[in-house]
């Protein structure tokens, strides 16, 4: 099963190659991986997507534990939490394709940041199934290049 | 006042009371020898830096206290990489210092520049790069912090040459704050509750007592636990001198060679408590065929250990001597003749394996030295207080099998990494840590020439560190492998060319013995423990095919032995 895993970590060099090490080292695997500082510039933290069974998990949030650099780990899977993450299309357009793609990227919110004669870049955010529908939809245009940023991932607060 | 990083070096080693250093100069680390020249540490010039490691690692296994090490940058540092992977893989607590090229030029390719932290990133417990003078008296306590407490481990910190030459206000910390890390001490008095009323609720109980035992120092709770319970302790290979090898409830070891009766009692049993132990693949055989009957306590300081390579039904995070601790207060005043009449069938039942197999060898007086009665001579002689090193391979196994350890500390093997060369300047640092014990490296002809440079290092500092080996011409553990598994196509095992490990030892102002026949063993075991200012070499030429049973082969149930 695939989790995504909140990841505090100590905003220091070396650290991204130690989590990273630990990953490849054990055989676990990383689906996407975001890294970036927090309101505290002495603290990043990791959102990690990966999967495995229970007990993988649970190595792998042990073994993240274990690292003198991390301060906490978080398994964001077992609690409520947003998930988002951005993507940038360039999808090739005529000027016959030209209206279609526009509203694809409308029905999404997308925004066209580039044009070119030849194409849209567009830039979407959402959770996975947004991400995974627009791309869908604009493959049969010709998707000529793509990135997407990976998972960002946080908890929603008590409602009460 | 301001003091240079190299002078900060010195101070903070003073602060962690470090007396002994094991290492080896260069260009990088100039400044600090420069200020090691009158500083009151005794630094122990080794022959080569895998050695200033495993004699650190022997120092830090036989004294309890940490080991230091310090070498130049480049090759300095990537020879100690074996010697730290030996240390991490056996939770021992080493502090290594390497020289680094100044941080102007590091990246740069610059002459004996190796990025050490990144290399040694997998098998250190944590490691440091220092930046900057001002960070150096931190690193350096955290450093020993980090190494000696929780599970223990090494520590490696990488010390640029302009950091040791730059100056600064020196503050020595006097505590350690880290937020990510804060180990956990103390088992949850929940889980040991339950723990306990499970082994009440067993008749087939049996303790499996691991390294984490004498790391802890928890081996007379251990033994307070197994006599009020009256269980049965088996131990690892790491484990040996946890729990006293003479000890009526001890089965010796188990695993790939361990006893008929050890093992039989793991898959028979109906409740293990694991303590300090790791369900190593050498242990365990099998995995899914481990102690099938059995209800699983796992005690151990480090949670990644718990339910890694089994499923564990009560898990405890603590370290072993609190946990034991609080395992003895639970049990304080309670009379427990119902549980102990409970387990006598069980133990009936160990008293009859130990019957139908016990480990055994003949020697036949005319006949060829057997390599057991050589480490059975040496355990008689000296009565069984020694301290006993080993290489690994057919010497290891041995070692562990005929020479009984009732104290911990005095067994130090590589367990988990299984380093041939790890034996030698091991015992070359338990020496230095106990300079009244005997100490002996049990050793093969193999393993033996992968460190004997360090005989220089032990004649330069008169220690009369003793080394038997077991001379059989082979790399005796592959051979038997061979034997068994590869048609006895014995590809590359042969050692056809040894030196003359008597001309040898002579060579480098050591004392070299030889016995070809077995009456010869115990005169030379005798005038070896009688030489007490320089290394002696015993070279016991031995049975070549003699093979180390029982054995549970790779992957197989450990109820699956091959017994001879």
């Amino acid at each position: 099963m695939r989790h995504t895993i909140s990841v505090l970590v100590d905003n220091e060099f070396g650290v991204l190659s130690r989590v990273a090490g630990l990953f490849s080292g054990r055989g676990f695997n990383i689906e996407s991986l975001c890294v970036a500082e927090t309101q505290d510039p002495t603290v990043s933290r990791m959102t990690i997507v990966t999967s495995g069974d229970d007990q993988i998990i649970e190595q792998i949030t042990k073994q993240l534990n274990k690292l003198i650099n991390v301060i906490k780990v978080i398994d964001l899977t077992e609690t409520e939490h947003i998930e988002r993450e951005m993507v940038l299309l360039k999808v090739g357009t005529t000027s016959e394709t030209r209206a279609e793609v526009l509203r694809i990227a409308d029905i999404f919110r997308g925004r066209i940041v580039d044009v070119s004669p030849t194409s849209y870049t567009i830039e979407v955010t959402g959770d996975e199934e947004k991400i995974e529908a627009i791309m869908t939809l604009l493959k049969p245009f010709g998707i000529k290049e793509l990135v997407r940023t990976g998972k960002v991932a946080i908890a929603r607060s008590p409602k009460k | 006042m301001k003091r240079t990083g190299a002078q900060i070096f010195i101070e903070a080693l003073l602060r962690e009371g470090v007396k002994y250093i094991f290492g080896y100069p260069g260009g990088a680390v100039l400044p600090i020898y420069n200020e090691l020249f009158d500083a009151p540490i005794n630094h122990i010039l080794v022959r080569h830096e895998q050695a200033a490691v495993h004699a650190a690692d022997g120092y830090a296994r036989a004294s309890g206290k940490p080991g230091v090490v310090l070498v130049t940058s480049g090759p300095g540092a990537t020879n100690t990489v074996t010697g730290i992977a030996t240390a991490y893989m056996d939770s021992i607590p080493v502090v290594v210092f390497t020289g680094q090229v100044p941080t102007p030029l590091i990246g740069n390719d610059a002459f004996q520049e190796a990025d050490i932290v990144g290399i040694t990133r997998p098998c250190t417990k944590h490691n440091y790069l220092v930046k900057d003078v001002k960070d150096l008296a931190r690193i350096i306590k955290e450093a020993f912090y980090i190494a000696t407490s929780g599970r223990p481990g090494p520590v490696l910190v990488d010390l640029p040459k302009d950091v040791l030459t730059n100056s600064t206000e020196p503050r020595y910390p006097s505590e350690v704050k880290l937020r990510g890390y804060n180990p956990t001490y103390k088992g949850h008095p929940k889980q040991i509750e339950k723990a306990l009323n499970l082994i009440l609720r067993s008749r087939r109980p049996l303790i499996y007592a691991g390294g984490g035992v004498v790391l802890s120092g928890g081996s007379e709770e251990l033994r307070a636990f197994a006599e009020k319970l009256n269980i049965p302790v088996t131990m690892t290979l790491m484990g040996l001198g946890g729990f006293p090898g003479t000890h009526p409830l001890s089965l010796g070891m188990l695993g790939m060679h361990g006893t008929y009766r050890a093992n039989m009692a793991v898959t028979h049993c109906d409740c293990l408590i694991a303590i300090g132990s790791r369900f190593d693949d050498r242990v365990t055989g099998k995995i899914e065929e481990f102690a099938p009957h059995a209800k699983i306590v796992h005690v151990d300081i480090d949670p990644t250990s718990i339910s890694k390579n089994v499923q564990v039904d009560i898990p405890i995070v603590g370290d072993v001597k609190l946990v034991l601790r609080d395992f003895l207060r639970l049990m304080e005043g309670r009379d427990l003749s119902h549980y102990h009449k409970e387990l006598e069938e069980w133990h009936q039942q160990i008293e009859e394996w130990k019957r139908a197999h016990r480990m055994a060898y003949q020697q036949k007086m005319r006949g060829k030295i057997k390599p057991q009665y050589v480490v059975e001579k040496i355990y008689e002689l000296t009565r069984g207080d020694a301290i006993i090193t080993t290489e690994v391979g057919q010497n290891q196994m041995w070692a562990a099998q005929y020479y009984l350890f009732d104290k911990p500390r005095r067994f130090l093997t590589s367990g988990g990494l299984g380093t041939m060369g790890y034996g030698f300047p091991a015992a070359i640092g338990a020496q230095f840590a106990h300079p009244e014990m005997t100490v002996i490296d049990i050793a093969g002809d193999g393993s033996i020439q992968m460190n004997i440079q360090e005989l220089a290092t032990a004649v330069q500092y008169r220690l009369p560190v003793k080394v038997a080996i077991l001379n059989n011409g082979f790399l005796g553990m592959v051979r038997q492998w061979q034997e068994l598994f590869y048609d006895k196509r014995y590809s590359a095992s042969c050692i056809q060319v040894a030196p003359d490990f008597v001309k040898l030892a002579q060579a480098y102002g050591a004392v070299g013995l030889r016995a070809m026949k077995p009456r010869e063993v115990v005169p030379v075991i005798e005038k070896a423990l009688s030489i007490k200012d320089r290394p002696v070499i015993m070279d016991f030429h031995v049975d070549r095919e003699e093979s180390v049973y029982p054995m549970v082969p790779a992957g197989a149930p450990l109820s699956k032995m091959l017994l001879v």
